[in-house]
């Protein structure tokens, strides 16, 4: 007989949706108000926190079939790519570019390569702390 | 146009810092982990409701600024505050946590009694340190 946790978990769904909408409004709206990579990283890994607390570690796992360590190496690797894209355009390391294009659903937009490097930031955030916290909690 | 959007904005944020002082006492002067729970996650989650909904009201009538963080900040916290503390309150009884003398019925005694399987074995903090001489 397992204990039911049936109020936790039906709500963690619902949580866990609004928490993910939040931290990708966080992490696209960095370049002109509060926010950016970094927290938008570290809400999202709240939510897959929340995930694991609410359901068991196993079924987690197997639903979100992602290696939260190779998330961080593409997450650093996707930033010294970024930096590196202006070394192939003739400027110095890390020079970011940006420009204004019509987009079909969005109208004018800008779009910056410093929003790749913050992407490079939030994957590499997510895959550390949530890698963290699971290297705590289980059991060796 | 300002003063209307002040005396509603006020009135608001008044009730709700009210209610989490009502909160704040209760947590103070209830005898038992339940009790206290019950004061603190209602009223609580109550009184930051009032205060999220003024400073919304107030900017949407002044500056005409529709905040949509402040709504998803209204309906998370009325979501999962009560969860925390069905959560808290749930831990505390398989800990058997100590109830007050003013409790009549403990009614999901006997469901536990019935179904031991559901009790966990409350934390023994003891521990008894052998030396090897």
């Amino acid at each position: 007989m397992k204990p039911n946790d049936v109020i936790l978990q039906s709500v963690t769904k619902v949580a866990v949706v609004i928490i993910f909408t939040f931290s990708i409004y966080l992490f696209m709206n960095g370049h002109h108000n509060p926010g950016g990579g970094f927290i938008g990283g570290l809400s999202t890994a709240a939510a897959v926190v929340l995930l694991y607390l609410a359901f068991d570690i196993e079924k987690v796992r197997e639903n979100i079939r992602i290696d939260f360590k190779k998330l961080a190496a593409l997450g650093v690797l996707i930033a010294v790519c970024t930096g590196l894209g202006g070394v192939l355009f003739g400027e110095e390391f890390l020079t970011q570019a940006f420009g204004y294009k019509e987009l079909p659903i969005f109208g004018k937009t800008e779009l910056t390569s410093a929003l790749i490097f913050d992407t490079g930031v939030a994957l590499a955030v997510i895959g550390t702390a949530v890698n963290i916290i699971l290297s705590i909690s289980e059991d060796r | 146009m300002n003063g209307i959007a002040e005396i509603i904005t006020a009135f608001f944020i008044l009730v709700g810092t009210t209610i989490s002082l009502l909160a704040a006492i209760g947590l103070v002067r209830l005898p038992d982990v339940y009790t206290r729970s019950h004061a603190a996650s209602k009223s609580s989650t109550l009184g930051v409701l009032c205060v999220l909904i003024g400073t919304l009201l107030y900017f949407l009538i002044s500056d005409g600024y529709f905040s949509i963080r402040l709504i998803l900040g209204i309906f998370f916290v009325f979501l999962t505050a009560p969860v925390a503390a069905h959560v808290i309150c749930r831990a505390a009884y398989r800990n058997q946590a100590p109830v007050a003398d003013t409790m009549v019925e403990d009614e999901l005694k006997e469901y536990y009694e019935l179904n031991p399987e559901y009790k966990k074995k409350s934390i023994v903090v003891e521990e008894t340190v052998q030396v090897d001489e």
